[in-house]
């Protein structure tokens, strides 16, 4: 092949789902010359799974993301068919939004605003090697011969890195929904020394709505006020769609039972790990044979399209089998598939491999982000895409990286569980995986996170201003109710009205606040003088001042943790020579180069004891330093 | 800032004075907490007044002061030892902290007590080593120092993981494991209620879960009173000394115990009553039992005294028998052989210093379960390999406690404690109907407590049970 080169970039982005999009539009954000490259401009934002973003704990992601200035938010905010938060009976902590998505609106709005960003380049094209210079990445070969030369290159190849389609007994190469899979890229990458494994996922079957019976199922509306994912929107208002609720039954399983031997999943063809948590249908009837139903979501996928969405369902199951059991679902009877379900394989890395940077720790210049790493689903791809581009663009400016720690945000926890315990499956966000959930909220991401983005460059000023405003009103109307005093006579009228205990003493609002049987609307009654809120500002203050003892038990949690986070660790420190540690600590420690002491500390097979003798190293070096120099 | 810590600075039960000690930003606050400062009036020309007698309360807690009062319990008020206690204000203290030193006078019993009030009113027990890991990382010692705390903390952590390991295998563990199989359930079922909130899965009701909750707690108090009142705690492992008249048990004990306490001669019977002494052996809490010597007689007294001696054995967690190696075995010998017969039993050949007429092959003719060790209580050798042989058999858990715990140790019960008010405070919040994801927050704190104890960290364990037992996916 004839090489020739095409053009010259700070950092080049392979591959343009949702890890891809954030990392291209972050780097150019911070002044960053980008290219982002996808193998078939389609699939630029694709959905090749489930029509939704957000829910428990991927909603705390997006907001997360939008905190820091990224698109996903905006992006679902504009095109969403259907919101909702969930989990408003448990406390504030997991409330979690959820949107169904118009999957091709939310392809082209996110193509549309990567065309219209400065700095960033978007090209089709198949990207088939890494050029090298000096152990270190320079750039990029494509199939066509074409070569793209950039500091920093960011690995997002998803599912399409040596894809492999299981539908019954066939098996194909292919990247998802079809298109064409990276194979070359694959043994490429291999060649440079980076471990590749396999994991697997899977989506179910579409079908056309049409051919579907809504009177046998559940109708599940949207919520009637939409609580917008971006902190730059306040109100959104959209005639939304709904999704219908059905469950499988006895006969499905028999179906499915009856077939298990040509089930890809139970036949031995598929080497990859799958999810626990993603199941496909037979593994679920498999594991949990006692179980009599199953309950599936028929989401819609777009407003232009007549296709729905069989959530819960994914299948690697032959496709006549496929047409067989969805047919014994109510509702389902008369159902005309027009994609079948299958099981995707693809090749990842081991994210062990990586700094918490994304850095790949032997590589300079390369970036690793989204199911590449080892996660699952688009919300986690995005975040890590984020962080990637962020990175890429710091690492060229010179600049320290930005590092998300587990007590600051979920991303911190995701990237945080990912490259320092590493993961045998599709990792996915739970809120369980974080220690300080109570302070992980998805009404505070701004408040933890836009500040810090702002100094890295990457928060533009129109979000910043929106930001401080929404703070300092959250900030005056908190004031405002602890210091507003209230007596018995104006206000007992009001709690014995809504079945609150009267008061015996004056109080303030704020403590009338904290009482689970009042909230802040409930409390407009006595409360004439309060200003106009946002929406954002107005769940803060109610948040804060309803829990604020759990939160202030939470920050002293964070303010134990943060004191071994802080010390950091040289990641090139020869811990072979450190007498004292055991030798699983010294091997894992070489491998995994934490950045702190608090990082160590969560590396399986580092004990208290490894972690005391790296605490006095460190205060040993500390001294011994001054007489050095 | 750091927290605060405590433990005792001596070595156990090696003098008549112990020393709690305290380091951290709470150290005075936790004195004063359980302290009172007493000041004996002095009446023209009677000196000082004795006991409750005149006492009133003593003036404040001073800098560098040294300070004679009570450490009361704050709950019932009773008191528990005297002391004398001085703080010592940060920097210039061995770990640069505020530092409270309380000197205790009274038994093994009354240190125990006084180190488990600290952990009950703001401190928490110190890992091995870490008093001088803070003097170190404070800038207080010197790097030569510092390489021997890296052996220290290596030393004592590794012991303490062999320790824990053994433990596994022990009651104590079995029973914290049921306990948090429990608390696992309730976690599982919170997590996915919280995690999943659209699958099709029961919603946790309040009622259940205060059920669960109470039902916990209650094996808790249950598992802390065992700890609390358990006989190992309390009174030590009790250790019988047997052995026929004159062959060195007083001696034995003497030495252990570094002081004349039981009457020591060459006539045969002199020790007419059961002795019972408490130590301290590396840590774990001994009752030695010295018996009178066991033979055949007439003496209305020393039949009381061989009676006592049976009875002792009987309740003995381990028998040391004690043979003479100057004499051959005896009938007597091989009567007391019989009589401990199932019963965990350490053999001394003492006399070592004299020209020895019995073997060791002999001796496991007569009890070919036991450990054989030579020692001579005139020169002190083979004491060294007792102790050890007895910390091994704690450890190891080659010693069976009759109600079923092995080492209940302060961190352990302190954790417990700890587990205890994290899971009440649950149930309070259950009562009033707090969110999930608030009450979660304790149970799983106490679910980490517990899991100390026995070393298990929490990990990933919670989410893989979740997945284990629900059918959830998209």
């Amino acid at each position: 092949m004839n090489y020739f080169t095409m053009g010259e970039y700070d950092v080049i982005v392979i591959g343009a789902g949702h890890a891809g999009c954030e990392a291209g539009l972050a780097a150019a954000r911070m002044g960053m010359k980008t290219l982002l490259l996808s193998i078939n401009l389609e699939a630029v934002a694709m959905m090749p799974c489930n029509p939704s973003i957000g829910g428990s704990g991927k909603g705390h992601l997006v907001r997360e993301i939008d905190a820091l200035g990224g698109e996903m938010g905006i992006n679902i905010d504009k095109t969403f068919l259907q919101s909702k938060m969930l989990n408003t009976a448990k406390g504030p902590a997991v409330h979690s939004l959820r949107a169904q998505a118009d999957k091709e609106q939310y392809h082209l709005e996110m193509k549309k605003t990567i065309e219209n960003q400065p700095n960033l380049d978007l090209k089709q094209g198949e990207v088939v090697d890494l050029i090298m210079e000096d152990g270190a990445v320079k750039g990029v070969k494509m199939r066509t011969g074409a070569q793209y030369l950039a500091k920093a290159v960011i690995l997002c190849t998803g599912t399409f890195l040596r894809g492999k389609i299981f539908i019954g007994e066939s098996a194909f190469d292919s990247g998802p929904n079809g298109l064409a899979p990276s194979m070359e890229l694959a043994y490429n990458l291999k060649e440079k020394g980076l471990k590749l494994r396999r994991f697997k996922t899977g989506t179910p079957a579409r079908c056309l709505g049409k051919s579907l019976d809504y009177s046998k199922m559940t109708e599940q509306k949207g919520d009637e006020v939409v609580v917008p994912f971006s902190f730059m929107n306040e109100t959104l208002d959209k005639e939304q769609v709904s999704c219908w609720l059905t469950y499988t039954n006895e006969k499905t399983h028999e179906v499915i039972r009856a077939n298990f031997h040509r089930s890809a999943l139970f036949g031995g063809q598929i080497e990859g790990v799958g999810p626990r948590y993603c199941p496909s249908i037979e593994d679920k009837i498999n594991r949990f044979a006692d179980k009599e139903r199953h309950q599936t979501f028929i989401e819609p996928e777009g407003l232009n399209t007549d296709e729905m969405y069989i959530q819960g369902m994914s299948s690697s199951l032959p496709e006549d089998v496929q047409d067989a059991f969805y047919r014994t679902i109510p509702g389902l009877e008369n159902l005309e598939i027009v994609r079948p379900a299958y099981a995707i394989e693809y090749d990842c890395i081991d994210p062990l491999e990586l700094l918490t940077s994304l850095q790949h720790k032997s590589i300079p210049g390369l970036f690793c982000a989204g199911q590449f790493n080892g996660s699952s689903g688009y919300e986690e791809a995005a975040a890590q895409g984020l962080i990637a581009g962020m990175n890429a663009a710091l690492w060229i400016q010179g600049r320290e990286p930005f590092i998300l720690d587990r007590s600051e945000a979920y991303i911190g926890v995701l990237i945080d569980d990912l490259v320092t315990k590493g993961t045998n499956e599709p990792y996915r966000i739970m809120t369980s995986r974080a220690e300080y959930r109570l302070v992980l909220r998805q009404d505070n991401a701004d408040l933890r996170l836009t500040e810090r983005a702002y100094e890295a460059g990457l928060v533009s000023e129109e979000r910043y201003a929106r930001f401080k405003k929404i703070k300092e009103d959250a900030e005056k109307e908190i004031e405002r109710l602890s210091n507003k005093e209230v007596i018995p006579s104006q206000v007992n009228s009001f709690l014995e009205s809504v079945g609150s205990t009267p008061l015996q003493n004056k109080s303030t609002l704020a403590e009338l606040l904290k009482r689970p049987e009042l909230n802040y609307a409930m409390l407009a009654e006595i409360d004439p003088e309060r200003p106009e809120l946002s929406r954002h500002s107005l769940t803060r203050v109610e948040v804060s001042i309803k829990y604020e003892g759990y939160i202030t038990k939470q920050y002293q949690q964070i303010e134990k943790f943060k004191r071994l986070e802080t010390k950091k660790l040289d990641p090139d420190f020869d811990y072979q020579s450190l007498d004292g540690l055991r030798i699983e600590a010294k091997q894992k420690l070489s491998q995994i180069k934490p950045l702190s002491v608090g990082q160590a500390s969560r590396i399986s097979g580092v004990s208290p004891a490894d972690i005391n003798v790296l605490l006095i190293h460190l205060e040993k070096m500390r001294r011994r330093k001054p007489e050095e120099v | 800032m750091e927290d605060t810590i405590s433990a005792v600075a001596t070595a156990w039960g090696e003098g008549g004075i112990g020393i709690v000690r305290i380091s951290g930003p709470e150290a005075k606050d936790v004195l004063e907490r359980i302290f009172m400062p007493i000041k004996k009036k002095r009446t023209k020309g009677e000196g000082l007044q004795p006991d409750s007698v005149g006492e009133t309360i003593g003036s404040p807690i001073e800098n560098r002061r040294m300070t004679y009062g009570k450490i009361i319990d704050p709950r019932d008020g009773t008191v528990v030892d005297e002391v004398l206690a001085v703080y010592m204000k940060a920097p210039y203290t061995y770990t640069t902290e505020d530092v409270v030193e309380i000197n205790c006078h009274g038994s093994v019993v009354s240190l125990r007590k006084t180190l488990a009030l600290t952990l009950e009113h703001g401190a928490r027990i110190a890992e091995p080593g870490e008093f001088t890991k803070r003097a170190f990382l404070n800038g207080r010692i010197d790097l030569s120092q510092a390489e021997a705390v890296i052996d220290l903390i290596r030393a004592k952590t590794d012991r303490g993981f062999d320790v824990a390991m053994d433990q596994m295998e022990g009651s104590l563990s079995r029973e914290i494991k049921a306990i948090r199989a429990k608390l696992m359930d309730v976690l599982v079922n919170i997590t996915v209620n919280l995690d999943y909130p659209d699958e099709d899965i029961e919603e946790i009701t309040y009622d259940k879960l205060d059920r669960d909750l109470r039902d916990i707690d209650r094996d808790i108090d249950r598992l802390l009173n065992t700890a609390k009142t358990g006989r190992l705690l309390r009174e030590g492992l009790a250790v019988a000394i047997i052995g026929k008249p004159n062959v060195g048990k007083s001696s034995l004990m003497n030495r252990f115990l570094r002081e004349s306490r039981a009457i020591v001669t060459d006539i045969p019977g002199t020790t007419r009553d059961v002795i019972e002494e408490s130590m301290s052996l590396r840590g774990i809490p001994v009752k030695l039992i010295d018996t009178a010597g066991i033979r055949e007689t007439d003496d209305i007294i020393e039949k009381i005294g061989i009676e006592k001696s049976m009875d002792a054995f009987n309740r003995a967690d381990l028998v040391i028998f004690v043979l003479d190696g100057s004499r051959e075995l005896s009938e007597e010998d091989r009567e007391i052989a019989e009589h401990i017969e199932g019963k965990k039993t350490l053999v001394l050949v003492n006399k070592a210093d004299l020209t020895q007429v019995i073997t060791e092959k002999q001796i496991k003719a007569l009890n070919p379960e036991s450990h054989v060790i030579f020692t001579s209580m005139e020169s002190g050798e083979g004491l060294d390999l007792v102790e050890d042989h007895i910390y091994d058999m704690v450890y190891g858990g080659q010693v069976k406690q009759e109600n079923g715990l092995i080492v209940t140790n302060v961190r352990h019960s302190d954790l417990m404690k700890k587990a205890k008010d994290e899971i009440e405070a649950a149930i309070f919040m259950c009562g009033g109907g707090e969110a999930l994801d608030f009450l979660e927050v304790n149970v799983r704190q106490c679910f980490e407590y517990l899991g100390e104890i026995i070393g298990e960290a929490v990990s990933d364990t919670i989410i893989d049970e979740v997945f284990a037992r629900f059918c959830l996916g998209k």
